[in-house]
């Protein structure tokens, strides 16, 4: 048996048996309170740095975005960018509630199909859960309002995002997803899949020159929501 | 994979003969250190960040059997499937039962260094299953039937016009005329064709940077997004990791993320990094039916408890090769198995034998730069130096070499005697030296002076030197 034999390897090169109960309650107890370990201080800014962080790490990255007052305008820009990128006006969207909420019948040339990617797709509408600024990161977990393939198959991916949704760092992200996602029975709180997503996807295997457009969006253009007061 | 390290000299004249891997060292050699020197410039509490990434990995290596065991239970919790495999054989065999079960004709492949280490896209030939690279660095070395020289740019010995020759040779129902004017073109065009294979893939194989005790998550890192789209189409995800990737929680992985890609490839976070638990939920939309891990041992156990123990903090982002100046002379392939570099010269010999592989932990100069870059400060000099002690007490190195040394401590172990002749040799090296105070060739040392020439010492050693200024101190 493998799995005898690895522990018992392991175990013989620790020289010990299995961990006493009493360090492991106290490895359990590390477990259940996750400490943090050192936050870089980039991100411990104010509410407005720490947006305006988030932007300037997107556009290092490579991806694009605009600010809107709030969700009567998405329609707006969206159409407006696909003209300017001259991309097609049918798009694949997330079925999540905040952007069917959004008032899309005010641009009725936006043709809208809810669901998963399909190869064909040329441009997705994604929902940021949230982004982290200290890297310009959006997390994007799966879940039946947020399919992976959005991020994947489409040549663009356009991803709205509310403000009061960026954090500064990674931890943050980590904690919010704790609380507020449940999975049903024994699963744990995380889901399926989780990408943290920076920028659209790159290659530098030939000749180490970077190279936009490997196998993922060649476009990430970001939404951004200014529902947050404290950030403006 | 079969391994040339025993004859890493002959490799290494070879490769510095090699005029296109020459050219490719040439562009990267200054390129990568720039890039890491520039991330490590952009967060000032790297230097902190190395030491908890040192400690976090320690913490779990300490602990080693209890992670695994709570990660393990966390799969099994949310759906997913572990298979625990001792040897590269067990490895090769669950991963093919699981390819076979599924009834798969094809697999795509995300890149990982420990499918290479267990040589699965051959077993799963074997078997006629079609494993399909999708790495864009691994599809033309699949297509060359090339190994990786490099654990992160698996490609870099290769020059544009290569790439465009390999490509002409096996797309060939595309237009003969069709023009690869820049890198974007190639890029395109294994684009357009991988699509096909990623939504026609019955199993999608990956690696895995970590696994995390907390939540059963393997989580996998890739700027090209291939990565994602083979565990994400296929009906079938098989993780492919080794014990050594686990880490307690999210919070330790985050911090081992923030040294990762800026130690890599200098950005501040690699473009994708995901995290997989277990396979679809109710209600999902898309994503694997099935999630599997092939956990594979294959020699890392071993190294527990051992003065090799702390290269199993290795978290594989290259920068010690990307900073040594024996792999920036001679690439990858001269190391002649699947790690190369200062990482793979201590863990080569652990993993195949120092009887195969005892030139690498000689082939260093002992600069002391791996370490110094190593975002888990691993002490890779002093690791190199245990290897040869091994070879060493096992009578593994050559005659010669053995003679040399005993004569060396035989005259080093007589004060008077050494310091009579290193007295004698300074005073004639000086001479030949003459008024440049540089000698052009040496009697044994032909091809160390046939490129450079060899600063003469002063006429002075150092104990002499020593002494003087004391006196004049005085």
């Amino acid at each position: 048996m493998s799995r005898d034999a690895i522990f018992g390897a392991i175990r013989r090169g620790l020289r010990r048996g299995a961990l006493p109960e009493d360090q492991a309650m106290g490895l359990r107890a590390r477990l259940i309170a996750h400490p943090r370990h050192l936050i870089p201080a980039r991100s411990r800014v104010s509410r407005p740095e720490q947006v305006a962080l988030f932007l300037r790490n997107l556009e290092k990255e490579f991806a694009t975005y605009i600010r809107v007052p709030n969700t009567h305008e998405v329609p707006g820009v969206v159409a407006d960018y696909l003209a300017a990128q001259n991309l097609p006006t049918s798009l694949v969207m997330a079925p999540h509630p905040e952007l069917q909420n959004i008032p899309w019948v005010e641009r009725p040339l936006l043709q809208l199909r809810e669901g998963r990617a399909s190869p064909d797709d040329l441009v997705s509408i994604q929902h940021c859960y949230l982004a982290v600024a200290e890297t310009g990161t959006l997390m994007l977990p799966a879940t039946a309002e947020r399919p992976t393939t959005l991020n994947l198959l489409c040549d663009t991916e356009i991803v709205i995002l509310r403000s009061t949704r960026i954090v500064g760092a990674y931890e943050e992200g980590w904690d919010l997803l704790r609380a507020e996602h449940q999975n049903s029975g024994k699963v744990g709180f995380m889901p399926r899949n989780v990408m943290l997503v920076t920028g659209p996807s790159r290659s530098a295997d030939i000749e180490s020159t970077l190279e936009l457009g490997a196998h993922g969006p060649r476009r990430l253009h970001v939404v951004l929501i200014d529902d947050d007061e404290t950030a403006l | 994979m079969l391994a040339t390290s025993p004859a890493f000299k002959e490799n290494a004249s070879r490769a510095m003969a090699d005029p296109g891997l020459q050219k490719a060292l040439a562009r990267t050699r200054p390129q990568n250190p720039a890039k890491r020197a520039a991330a490590v410039a952009g967060l000032p509490e790297f230097e902190q960040l190395r030491d908890i990434g040192r400690d976090i990995k320690n913490h779990t290596l300490a602990h080693l059997d209890f992670y695994l065991e709570e990660w393990e239970a966390n799969v099994l919790a949310s759906g997913g499937h572990v298979h625990w495999c001792s040897t590269a054989d067990d490895a090769r065999a669950a991963v093919l039962k699981i390819c076979q079960a599924a009834g798969a004709r094809t697999v795509t492949k995300g890149k990982s260094m420990v499918s290479e280490e267990l040589a699965i896209n051959d077993h799963l030939e074997k078997h006629g299953i079609k494993p399909i690279e999708t790495d864009l660095g691994e599809y033309i070395l699949q297509i060359r039937n090339e190994a990786p020289s490099h654990i992160i740019g698996p490609a870099f010995h290769l020059n544009r016009e290569d790439w465009e020759e390999s490509f002409r040779a096996v797309h060939t129902h595309l237009p003969k005329d069709r023009v690869f004017a820049e890198k974007k073109d190639i890029q395109a065009e294994a684009r357009t064709l991988l699509r096909d294979k990623f939504l026609a893939a019955d199993v999608g194989i990956t690696g895995a940077n970590f696994l995390i005790a907390e939540t059963g998550s393997s989580v996998i890192v890739t700027n090209e997004g291939n990565g994602d789209l083979t565990q994400t189409i296929p009906r079938v995800h098989i993780a492919l990791a080794t014990i050594e990737k686990i880490v307690p929680t999210l919070e330790d992985a985050t911090s081992l993320l923030r040294l990762l890609a800026r130690s890599a490839t200098g950005q501040d976070f690699s473009v994708y990094t995901t995290f997989s638990t277990g396979g679809r939920r109710p209600g999902d939309l898309d994503g694997p039916e099935e999630y599997h891990v092939v956990i594979v041992d294959n020699g890392r156990s071993a190294m527990i408890g051992t003065e090799f123990q702390d290269m199993l903090r290795c978290i594989r982002c290259a920068a010690c090769m990307n900073h040594c100046p024996v792999y920036q002379t001679v690439g990858g392939h001269a190391y002649g198995w699947v790690y190369p570099g200062p990482m793979g010269s201590v863990l080569t010999p652990t993993l195949i034998g120092v009887d195969k592989a005892g030139h690498l932990p000689n082939a260093s100069t002992f600069c002391g730069k791996c370490e110094s870059v190593c975002p888990v400060k691993i002490p890779l000099p002093k690791m190199m130096r245990h290897w040869r002690e091994r070879e060493f007490e096992r009578h593994l190195s050559p005659a010669t070499t053995r003679t040399n040394l005993a004569v060396w401590a035989w005259v080093a172990r007589r004060p008077q005697l050494y310091r009579l002749a290193t007295g004698m040799a300074a005073r004639l090296l000086k001479l030949v030296g003459g008024s440049k105070g540089r000698i052009a060739s040496l009697p044994f040392a032909g091809s160390w002076t046939k490129t450079r020439d060899l600063p003469a010492p002063e006429g002075e050693t150092f104990f002499t030197r020593y002494a003087r200024m004391q006196r004049d101190e005085a």
